[in-house]
């Protein structure tokens, strides 16, 4: 399974492509394919986003479901979905603190 | 320390103008990602993990508190509230906007900071001793002739498209704190028996995928042929350097492949028709730099010696720092002050723009406004009073910034790996941490004495693990994080290469491993007297392999 993983041209911050084209800061809500068809969908979608300056450095990255939630399998990747390891204030894993405070 | 000119102001003013426009340009479109990137990475500007970075030139290490309050403003503003200190003695911010990077630059501009040629293949930041100009076994003050490289390095049209980067250290003391021998070229300030300045020459030292130690060329080249003789190398470098592959691009490699004596030969014919050229420096605007550079007055302060010693009678932790963090100045009644950014369980260089007020406010007060970065990741107050120690000290602590281990085994050097690093393959701060954790009590960390750890999550090098005592190389194994051990390296006057211990460890045996060599250390060392690096040198690695992996291993 894979989905695609970018960066945000104007911030930079780490994005990934949800449904309907649109660049989610979630990785759980970003679309996930699961064969070659699924892939180029997500590359052509991809290739347009960035000729179009809303992204760079588009790539396919390798991810699994457990417990129902996205894992991408390489340390990086879920590094860059959570922030930085050291600091849990920091990046994705910080909003999703604030979604659970405020829960 | 030097002020801009007017030339310095427009130049750097008429950079952000134009990065500015470069941005506007690459938002709307009208420049590809293709044509942006190299312009923003002239500026300093790399894209990570998470988002930007962006690394900021602190010349020489040297900053004024003014700056430093300037730093703890942007972080503030435009970033997540803290900044991180680097190897290079720069500051790089982990989180900001694209689109908010030119104001950024204009408020750097302000403070005559900048971002140029912190990346790209040009001559980066020159980085020199972080004592410099303080120093008690100072020569002379390295910062004016890093300074002189510094003007005529900047935008220099002949060398901004090198085969690659390329890095120049210098340092004025016997006991070399910067590091120029893995540098592409190292100066060793010196005088001669006739008592005039020159250098040591050193070329071809690097770490990175294929570590050199730098080549004496030269034993002394005197302080006029500075400019001369370093465009004699890079021309050569430039001309004969590899651009077919760009792991074999770098100055150590052409050293390497060409050999010491046929290179030396190469840079010193080029140096012959240079050596009388416009390039020859002046006395008299050596002295016009070296007056930037003018330490402050410092009056007589004689009662520091008794008020010191009655704070170190009555506090502990007082003591503890004074023992560890202070360095012989040459005037007698002052010190300089080491300022950890290692706190234990801290990341190593990372500093909250709150700390970076409080540094800023201690150096008005107490220390000329004066401030230094070490390629350590601390920082310094050059010139304080020891009448003023215990002051210092006292709201230092407050600030979380008192860890009396400069030098020991928890002042780590450790990149930002994969916490942020697009580029690692394993992280390097969590290891660090780890490390500091482990050996966190003062009496432990005083009694295994100096120790430098140093290490990188991955194999450019940046925590410079080669020369650590103890290096830590982070690497990708199977999609898992696995950490090589090297041996009884060192980035001082007698630099070497640390030795590959074995196979590397897992995240959660690494900081077992780096305890089984440290009590090596301890149940072999003649006494306290014998350091790590000493007692390595003399015992060799089987004792450490055997602790590592057993009475079986392979013993060298």
């Amino acid at each position: 399974m894979k989905l695609l993983a970018a960066n945000r041209l104007i911030d930079g911050i780490a994005v990934w492509l949800g449904p309907d084209g649109n660049w989610v800061e979630d990785i759980q809500h970003a679309d996930v394919v699961r064969d070659a068809a699924g892939e180029e969908q997500l590359l052509a979608t991809a290739r347009e986003a960035f000729s179009k300056n809303v992204i760079v450095d588009p790539e396919l990255i390798e991810v699994d479901f457990i417990d129902s939630e996205i894992r991408p399998r390489r340390l990086r990747e879920r590094i860059r979905a959570a922030g930085p390891s050291i600091h849990p204030n920091l990046g994705k894993q910080a909003a999703r603190q604030a979604v659970v405070q405020l829960i | 320390m030097y002020r801009y000119d007017e030339f310095d102001y427009a130049v750097v003013k008429g950079r952000v103008d134009q990065f500015r426009d470069q941005v506007a340009r690459r938002l709307s479109g009208e420049l590809t990602e293709d044509q942006f990137k190299p312009l923003r990475l002239m500026n300093g500007v790399y894209l990570q993990l998470h988002s930007y970075m962006l690394r900021i030139a602190i010349p020489y290490g040297t900053l004024s508190s003014k700056q430093l309050r300037m730093l703890a403003e942007i972080a503030r503003e435009y970033d997540k509230g803290y900044g991180h200190f680097t190897t290079r003695q720069n500051l790089q911010f982990h989180w900001p906007a694209l689109k908010d990077i030119p104001d950024i630059l204009e408020k750097l501009a302000s403070v005559e900071m900048h971002c140029i040629q912190t990346s790209g293949n040009c001559i980066r930041n020159v980085t020199a001793d972080h004592f410099a100009g303080a120093a008690a076994d100072e020569v002379a003050d390295p910062r004016p002739y890093a300074e002189i490289l510094r003007q005529w390095s900047s935008l220099h049209p002949e060398f901004s498209y090198l085969p690659r980067k390329f890095k120049i250290a210098v340092t004025g003391a016997e006991r070399d704190r910067a590091a120029v021998q893995v540098h592409d070229i190292g100066l060793h300030l010196k005088k001669d028996d006739g008592g005039n300045l020159g250098f040591t020459v050193y070329v071809g030292g690097g770490l990175g995928r294929t570590p050199f130690i730098g080549k004496k060329i030269r034993d002394f080249l005197p302080e006029q042929d500075l400019l001369a003789y370093v465009t004699a190398i890079l021309r050569v470098y430039n001309l004969e350097g590899r651009r077919d592959n760009k792991y074999k691009a770098r100055i150590k490699i052409l050293v390497h492949e060409t050999g010491t004596e046929q290179l030396t030969a190469m840079v010193e014919r080029e140096f012959e028709h240079l050596k009388e050229s416009e390039l020859k420096l002046p006395e008299s605007d050596i002295r016009a730099i070296e007056a930037y550079f003018r330490p402050p007055v410092l009056p007589a302060r004689p009662e520091g010696d008794a008020i010191t010693a009655r704070a170190i009678a009555e506090d502990a932790g007082f003591a503890a720092w004074a023992r560890r963090n202070l360095h012989t100045h040459r005037h007698s009644d002052y010190a300089s002050v080491t300022i950890s950014l290692k706190g234990i369980g801290e990341v190593p260089g990372d500093m909250s723009a709150e700390q970076m007020d409080v540094v800023a406010d201690l150096a008005d007060e107490f220390a000329f406004s004066e401030i230094r970065v070490s390629h350590e990741q601390n920082l310094i107050l050059p010139h304080v009073a020891r009448t003023d120690l215990k002051k210092v000290y006292d709201r230092l602590r407050d600030a979380g910034l008192a860890t009396a281990n400069a030098g020991l085994i928890s002042d780590m050097i450790a990149c930002p790996g994969l916490d942020y690093c697009a580029l690692a393959n394993a992280r390097s701060i969590p290891v660090a941490q780890g490390i500091a954790q482990r050996f966190a009590e003062q009496a432990i960390q005083e009694d295994i004495g100096d120790l430098k750890i140093k290490i990188s999550g991955c194999i450019n090098a940046c925590g410079h693990h080669h020369v650590g005592h103890i290096g830590i190389l982070g690497v990708e194994k199977k999609g898992e994080e696995l950490y090589q051990i090297s041996l009884g390296g060192s980035g001082d006057e007698n630099a070497a290469l640390g030795d590959i211990i074995g196979r590397g460890f897992g995240p959660d045996e690494i900081v077992d491993a780096v305890d089984a060599i440290v009590k090596t250390y301890l149940s072999h060392r003649h006494d306290q007297e014998e350091s790590f690096l000493s007692a390595y040198q003399r015992l060799g690695p089987a004792p450490f392999k055997e602790a590592l992996y057993g009475s079986d291993a392979k013993v060298a």
